[in-house]
């Protein structure tokens, strides 16, 4: 039977040597080479329940009152999109189910990235000739953190219009052309009119999906025809060969196996882990607010670096040249996307002097200063991020919010390199044991020899 | 009864037995391995569970069960993890995980370059003013791109910020609550905050929300611009804060002022403190500005009346926030 | 016979007459013990309070024994605010200089009532409340109490920070605590008298406070009810980690020489 599908696609497509080639093409085998599926697998589940909730929603920010099964809003105001929201969470069957899965593949999609974008960093994966795909998957982070800002803010709730309000502060926080640009974007000032809505929606169900969709075939055909770097994990592994499983019939099941169990885990959080209970915040207004108001996880960075950037427009005059938001809401994620992005030509120029191809990968020990420097700037980007949360660290714990501050804005300078200068000597010293270990083998293999040699005599 | 039997055998063989014999060995491409019966005993048994779980799915979507969401989350998913975990056992146990050797692409084609570079060359051999034809290939395209991109700025007033600086407060107007009912200088009382709005404006618009908090006389710090600003002690700020645009919904009113902090509007976002004593300057957190004020004018009546428009611009900070003051939408 | 039974009853109503006319006498006077024991050191004799202006030491780090105390009037606070700090356990306070926190309660009812007795006692002052939330709306009360509480006390009454102080979390306040925070606006709460939010607007308030202890969490997992910071740790902490095994599983790892 399947010499006869076999023969029908070739007979038709013509393409049985590229099936052949498909087939065999080599995957080299680490564990961590996977992350990147899992972060593909969230996409596909993004745009399958994201597709299905799209169905329901209403991009209206018309005001209605609500007369709905949900008590405790019956009589409220709300706008037409919140309102659909809310139906989908409590009305339509299966509803919250997708709507809370579609929220967890979006947290988990972003940090599916990341592990892989670290796996990428300290292995050195961006090196020639891959400078590309690398720089197609950062495109994809940056702008998939748009993308999920745009879709919890779809919903019109009382923290995700909170959220809106302060995007809006960042965008017109830019020099000379903010306000400009926030009035393209939303149509005149904050809130901006119906239209915006109308834009988010378009932006997040149409625009932003397709760019991500044809970023991630680049990335994805790149990595097929160039091949997957491989760790050396014996002889047979170098710059020319490639060791690797086969797509069929060792791939696929592990392919196929993690994306189902990516999925049961996504449906597993979307049925039992509740998240952005949008009913129980109530719907937004340009004059109400909330405590402990928080950013989906990755823009937790964000929230960090406004709150630690000490209080002062940068004026001249009377023109405000830099707004205080624009530090930490649009310099500092420039600066951690500048760097990424220009590193590998950086690392080329400055460190190694190494222009070749490489399609052998390094452990993070046989590269101390990337590792170092890497890990330097994630400990920064990492402790602004936890400085977002000091609040409630104040509230649980019971330390002082506005001495955390002051400390968090001197530890996110010294720790990078504290951390940095650590990870340095760690490496050396593994490096340095490796070839203690080496050495020593050799010795005893002399030993050996010389021993057997006499016994022979 | 014998027939139940063969059949109740065969199933049994079907089941425990080894399943079809192997082909002949020929010339192999896929290496052999030797068989595994209890993994695939366990694959089948995750397929099985897979299934189970994924019938529940639509029996937990169509009965009204309690806990709907929970119960078609774990049997969907669930359903999803057993078959995963199968399809990993059939991985790792059921086929051969090959370790196969392959060349990796090479790194360049340079007679194909070499190709494709002479071809490009010789195309424009008939060429006279090359440079000058490719620039206005370059130009016209660039300018068409320019073209399709100008209908964008429909999107928005792009280059009119007049918007940015209008209020819908003036003088006179009166200060209404979330239900349009007028405020009166006695309904403010001290140790307490008061949302208000413009009376007829669009409350969502960002310059009509202020906050009102009333405080003993002796207590005021204004400078001499503002000194007039408050009315029998009530003083009105912009609700939104100058930091990044939240509503301003916190009001730090101590009941003992020898062991407490002093009074302060603090916005929930960044925390961003402000003082309503002296006009609303940054006490702590992030906010590069002050907090716009409105001054007050009590009214014939009893009624709290804008005595004019924001002493500055409201919102976040932009370039030109500082320029000019509020105009009268 | 019909005689000794009614100068009976006569003198069993005389002794109860007197008995309850002695009892709030005998509570105060309770009560003026056990403020004498407590509360006089910080609040003065007859609850005049102790403000000192310049000199006010109290402060978290300074130690306790070189602190001037001050302690604000009891005189007018009314039964309202006694019963409240003392059912709370704000009073006695844990530390000076630290703002109240709710604590083990170390008095007994009784001698809570005898301690509300004496302060109610002082001078003319609010009452305690009586608050009634089943004939509040829990609708209504949403609506209220994220217009007045849930900029500090965040929206499902999670608690929260405000520049010097912590909002708590509601889950163990009582109707009548509500009722009595409300009125009274303790540490650096505002104060809602009856003119901002009256009693049956308070109702709904309480109505909500109690909704918001247990939410309809028709999701799931209600992670606290504070939104994305404990999202983020499940991503990281559940899906994450399970991923990662996952793949662990599947792939290889990389041996040692």
């Amino acid at each position: 039977m399947i010499r006869k599908l076999v023969r029908f696609l070739d007979q038709r497509t013509g393409d049985a040597p590229l099936l052949r080639k498909a087939l065999r093409y080599l995957f080299p085998d680490h564990w961590s080479f996977l992350l990147g599926e899992v972060a593909l697998y969230c996409f596909v589940i993004l745009v399958a329940t994201g597709t299905y909730l799209a169905l329901f929603y209403t991009d209206s920010t018309k005001q209605i009152t609500y007369h709905g099964p949900y008590l405790p809003l019956r009589g409220q105001r709300m706008s037409e999109a919140y309102h659909s929201v809310l139906d989908i969470s409590t009305t339509v069957r299966a509803g919250l189910l997708i709507r809370q899965t579609h929220h967890w593949a979006a947290d988990v999609f972003v940090v599916a990235i990341l592990l892989h974008l670290m796996r990428v960093f300290f292995t050195g994966a961006y090196r020639k000739p891959r400078e590309l795909t690398y720089l197609l998957g950062l495109s994809i982070l940056g702008i998939s953190l748009l993308e999920g800002y745009l879709g919890y803010s779809l919903a019109d709730d009382l923290l995700s219009g909170m959220g809106l309000a302060i995007g809006y502060a960042v965008a017109i926080s830019i020099p000379f052309v903010g306000a400009n640009l926030g009035e393209l974007i939303w149509h005149g000032r904050f809130p901006g009119t119906d239209a915006f809505f109308s834009r988010m929606y378009i932006a997040h169900v149409f625009i932003i999906p397709g760019i991500i969709g044809a970023l991630l075939l680049g990335h994805l055909s790149l990595v097929a025809l160039k091949h997957h770097t491989q760790f050396k994990t014996g002889p047979r592994a170098t710059e020319r060969k490639i060791v690797g499983v086969p797509t069929y019939p060792g791939q696929t099941p592990r392919s196929l196996g993690l994306f189902m169990i990516t999925a049961g885990v996504l449906f597993l959080l979307g049925g039992l882990a509740q998240i952005n209970p949008i009913w129980l915040w109530g719907p937004y207004h340009t004059y109400l607010s909330t405590n402990g108001a928080q950013p989906d996880w990755y823009l937790g960075w964000l929230i960090g670096a406004l709150r630690l950037v000490p209080g002062f427009d940068l004026v001249i005059g009377r023109y405000t040249l830099v707004p205080n938001p624009f530090w930490g809401g649009a310099l500092f994620p420039l600066v951690v996307f500048a760097f990424l992005g220009f590193w590998p030509a950086i690392e080329r120029r400055f460190i190694t002097h190494d222009y070749g191809y490489h399609n052998l990968l390094d452990r993070p020990r046989d590269a101390p200063l990337r590792t170092a420097i890497g890990l330097g700037v994630f400990t920064w980007v990492a402790l602004i991020f936890v400085a977002g949360g000091l609040d409630r660290v104040q509230v649980t714990f019971d330390l002082s919010y506005t001495a955390a501050i002051w400390a968090f804005r001197v530890a996110i300078w010294i720790a990078p390199l504290v951390v940095g200068f650590g990870a340095y000597r760690v490496c050396i010293e593994l490096q340095r044991g490796e070839q203690a270990e080496r050495a020593r083998k050799r010795a005893e293999q002399r030993a050996k020899a010389l021993t057997e040699l006499e016994v022979v005599d | 009864m014998s027939k139940a039997k063969d059949l109740l055998v065969s199933g049994l063989v079907l089941l425990v037995g080894r399943g079809r014999p192997r082909p002949p060995a020929e010339e192999r491409v896929v290496p052999e391995a030797p068989a595994r019966p209890g993994w695939e005993l366990v694959a089948l048994a995750l397929l099985g569970l897979g299934a189970l779980c994924a019938v529940m799915f639509p029996v937990t979507y169509g009965f009204n069960w309690p806990h709907p969401t929970q119960l078609m989350g774990a049997s969907l998913g669930l359903a999803f993890v057993f078959i995963g975990a199968a399809l990993v056992v059939t991985a790792k146990h059921l086929i051969v995980t090959e370790e196969l050797e392959d060349d990796y692409p090479p790194d360049e084609h340079p007679e194909e370059q070499e190709l494709l570079v002479q071809v490009v060359h010789e195309s424009g051999d008939r060429l006279t003013r090359r440079r000058l034809f490719v620039l206005g290939l370059g130009g016209a395209f660039g300018a068409l791109g320019v073209a399709l991109v100008t209908p964008l700025a429909s999107l928005g007033p792009v280059l009119r910020i007049a918007p940015m600086f209008e209020s819908p407060w003036r003088r006179g107007r009166r200060l209404v609550d979330e239900n349009d009912r007028p405020w009166k200088a006695s309904d403010i009382e001290e140790k307490d905050f008061y949302t208000a709005f413009p009376e007829g404006a669009d409350k969502e618009d960002l310059a009509s929300a202020v906050v009102l908090v009333r405080l003993p006389k002796g207590r005021f710090d204004l400078p001499p611009a503002l000194a007039h600003y408050p009315a029998d002690g009530i003083v009105a700020y912009s609700k939104i804060c100058t930091h990044a645009g939240c509503a301003i919904s916190l009001y730090r009113a101590p009941m003992f002022q020898p062991d407490e902090e002093k009074p302060a509007l603090v916005c929930p976002c960044h925390y961003s403190t402000f003082d309503p004593a002296d006009g609303g300057t940054v006490l702590f957190g992030p906010a590069g500005r002050k907090l716009p004020m409105l001054p007050l004018t009590i009214d014939g009546k009893g009624y709290l009346r804008a005595a004019g428009n924001f002493d500055e611009s409201v919102g976040p900070s932009w370039w030109g926030v500082r320029n000019r003051k509020p105009r009268n939408a | 016979m019909m005689r000794a039974l009614a100068a009976a009853a006569v003198l069993a109503l005389v002794l109860a007459a007197t008995a309850r006319a002695a009892l709030p006498g005998s509570l105060v006077k309770q009560g003026e013990h056990l403020y004498g024991q407590y509360c006089v050191a910080c609040h003065g004799m007859n609850g005049s309070g102790v403000v000192s202006g310049k000199e006010i030491g109290a402060g978290p780090n300074r130690d306790q024994t070189q602190q001037r105390i001050v302690a604000p009037a009891l005189r007018g606070v009314g039964a309202l605010a006694a019963d409240f700090y003392l059912r709370t356990g704000y009073m006695p306070l844990q530390r000076l200089g630290l703002q109240p926190r709710r604590s083990r309660v170390l008095f007994s009812d009784r001698q809570i009532r005898a301690l509300v007795a004496y302060v109610a006692s002082l001078a003319p002052g609010p009452g305690i409340p009586h608050p009634h939330p089943e004939r509040g709306s829990v609708s209504k009360g949403l609506h209220l109490f994220t217009d007045h509480c849930a900029g500090c006390h965040q929206v499902v009454a999670e608690g929260g920070y405000v520049t010097g102080a912590v909002p708590p979390p509601l889950g163990d306040a009582t109707s009548t605590q509500i009722a009595e925070a409300v009125r009274i606006g303790p540490n650096v709460m505002p104060r809602f008298s009856p003119k901002a939010i009256s009693n049956a607007q308070l109702d709904s308030i309480i109505r909500y406070v109690q909704y918001a202890k247990h939410p309809d969490d028709r999701g799931g997992w209600a992670l606290g009810h504070i939104g994305p910071l404990p999202e983020g740790l499940v991503a990281w902490l559940i899906a994450g980690v399970v991923l990662v095994f996952t793949c662990m599983v599947i792939g290889k790892r990389l041996t040692s020489e």
